[in-house]
């Protein structure tokens, strides 16, 4: 067994654990007028990986905050369908940093009802295929995305292969 | 959303464009310059893009959704089926994602072994890619040649692992086995005589005209184009963004090869021809400093629950028995967390994000594959060039339609 960093669970943890970290001082920072630092809810920090928690409505202005203070590399976005817990989907946000070299991951969480959350195309343009994976795997909506269309399964495709009850050898 | 800076507009002739003679023509799926399944929708005026719409998914088997009813063992056979021209590099990959969550400790010689292999992989990676681009642009003898090496690389995989492209070589917690004996000279063989052969290809491609003028200028990506598209790897660092993450997260012991990160500032196709030629000559070097320096011991991790037992063990002693029969039918847990690991391979920043749930089967594991943010760029890159240009473009990106469509 390796030593790993110790986990910390817990925004209030993670901020006395690390509190120079560049992310977390961005997102706690209440002097940025684009950011309401009440929208920061959650973080952990576990196998050397850092999770700060989103609400979905801030996630843009979060990535601006986050780009803004260094992590300017946007790398992968996916989503988890935790069903048949409450939220549903998680939305993962994994954003390099290529001054700090380090990674962090936003994570939004959404409700089954209607689950949509602002694209972040503009922020980074490369966002775009990894929305509409999503979109086209999960089913959850990205306001703001410019072309929002399936992109690996056929257009006329019925239901969200990812989702969990979507049974894996499909519906015949 | 800003404007992203590609190749320079080109003079179009002096009658002014109508809109009507704008014509839409399908690229692919079937066209051989397109590296697979590709369609690319463009719009042209006259021999001038307009637009590039990829249209991607003709491949999607659906590989994310198969991991999660595969125990986490199972689920490294599926990795090299997604970039089949790097496999080992999948398999590191999703390898060190998961012995991540389990903090393995992974033994020197198997870490060692498995550098040696990922840049053995990236050569064969780096050497399709250098065989398809030029005949792409009409040099159809360098396929001959680049094939020639490709050929002894895949001998080289199939004497450790049985198999010349589905490799599946690195498993949960090490190797799968130790090498055999001679393997080590064969790759010192291998590598002793390689630079030479990649100063055949620059022989025969470097100086030749019609190679420079086709890819010379051409598919201009600048730095702050290539970031925010999310284009890694050879690309980016061919737009002048010193970015490699064997060097800058050191990942499987990496951190104790000395190598260098060849970049240009250029951004344009010939610039991506350049890095990766050099990239083959720093991955020949730490070959070579793998095999100086290859440490003894095992080369799987002392976790008898997690790792399968020699077999020689298993005919002798009762608890390996157990264990085998244990892990093949019921797997190994994994403590529950979420873990991204990401690492450099043949195409840009490959990552895996594994969800696990404690339970044997992993809850989610996803890919980010470099070819599937690369592959945005294109239409940046073309937009106002001719078509000629589009094939140069998709060939010195250096897509793999199995990793984009998963």
């Amino acid at each position: 067994m390796i030593n790993q960093p110790p986990t910390l669970v817990g925004k209030q943890a993670v901020l006395e654990g690390l509190p120079e970290h560049p992310a977390t001082k961005a997102l706690t920072a209440s002097d940025n007028p684009a950011w309401d630092p009440q929208a920061f809810t959650d973080a952990r920090f576990d196998f050397g990986e850092l999770t700060l928690t989103i609400a979905p409505t801030h996630i843009r202005a979060a990535c601006f905050t986050v780009q803004a203070a260094g992590y300017n590399f946007f790398e992968d976005m996916t989503a988890v369908d935790w069903f048949p817990a409450t939220p549903r989907f998680q939305l993962s946000y994994h954003i390099l940093s290529h001054r700090f070299m380090e990674r962090i991951r936003l994570r939004v969480m959404l409700d089954d009802s209607n689950p949509t959350v602002e694209s972040i195309t503009q922020v980074w343009v490369g966002a775009n295929y990894f929305e509409r994976e999503v979109f086209d795997l999960f089913g959850i909506r990205f306001a703001g995305h410019p072309d929002l269309r399936r992109i690996m399964m056929p257009d006329d495709w019925q239901g969200y292969p990812l989702r969990k009850d979507y049974p894996v050898e499909g519906y015949r | 959303m800003s404007e992203i800076p590609g190749s320079p507009v080109l003079e179009l002739p002096a009658t002014p464009s109508t809109g009507e003679r704008r014509m839409v023509l399908n690229m692919g799926p079937q066209h051989p310059a397109t590296h697979g399944v590709l369609r690319l929708v463009v719009e042209l005026d006259g021999e001038v893009i307009v637009s590039v719409q990829p249209e991607v998914g003709y491949l999607h088997t659906g590989i994310e959704k198969t991991c999660e009813a595969k125990f986490y063992q199972q689920v490294v056979p599926l990795t090299d089926r997604i970039n089949y021209l790097d496999p080992l590099s999948n398999n590191l990959c999703y390898c060190l994602a998961v012995e991540k969550l389990l903090a393995l400790e992974i033994p020197d010689r198997a870490q060692w072994i498995r550098v040696l292999l990922t840049e053995l992989s990236r050569l064969n990676s780096h050497l399709i890619w250098l065989g398809t681009h030029a005949m792409d642009i009409g040099a159809v003898t360098v396929f001959l040649y680049t094939f020639r090496e490709r050929e002894e690389l895949q001998r080289l995989f199939e004497a450790v692992s049985g198999q010349r492209m589905m490799t599946s070589y690195f498993r949960i917690g090490g190797l799968a086995m130790e090498p055999p004996l001679d393997w080590l000279d064969r790759v010192q063989n291998f590598i002793t005589t390689f630079p030479e052969k990649i100063d055949e290809y620059s022989n025969l491609l470097t100086g030749n005209p019609i190679f420079m003028n086709r890819l010379k200028g051409v598919g201009y990506l600048s730095p702050e184009g290539a970031i925010a598209l999310g284009v890694t790897g050879p690309p980016l660092r061919a737009s002048g963004v010193d970015i490699d993450l064997r060097r800058d997260m050191p990942y499987s012991s990496y951190e104790k090869f000395q190598f260098k990160v060849p970049i240009s500032t250029v951004g344009d196709t010939w610039a991506r021809y350049e890095v990766r030629l050099v990239e083959m000559r720093e991955s020949t070097k730490i070959v070579q400093q793998a095999l100086d320096g290859m440490p003894g011991g095992p080369v799987k991790a002392n976790a008898p629950k997690i790792v399968l037992p020699d077999r020689e063990k298993m005919k002798t002693e009762m608890e390996a028995l157990i264990h085998h029969f244990k892990i093949v039918t019921e797997g190994f847990n994994v403590p529950a967390g979420e873990v991204y690991q990401g690492m450099e391979c043949g195409h840009g920043q490959m990552g895996y994000y594994v969800v696990s749930d404690g339970t044997s089967k992993p809850y989610r594991v996803h890919m980010r594959y470099p070819s599937f943010a690369t592959l945005q760029a294109v239409e940046t890159m073309c937009k106002g060039r001719l078509i000629a240009d589009l094939v140069a473009v998709v060939g010195s990106i250096d897509i793999v339609l199995g990793e984009i469509d998963r």
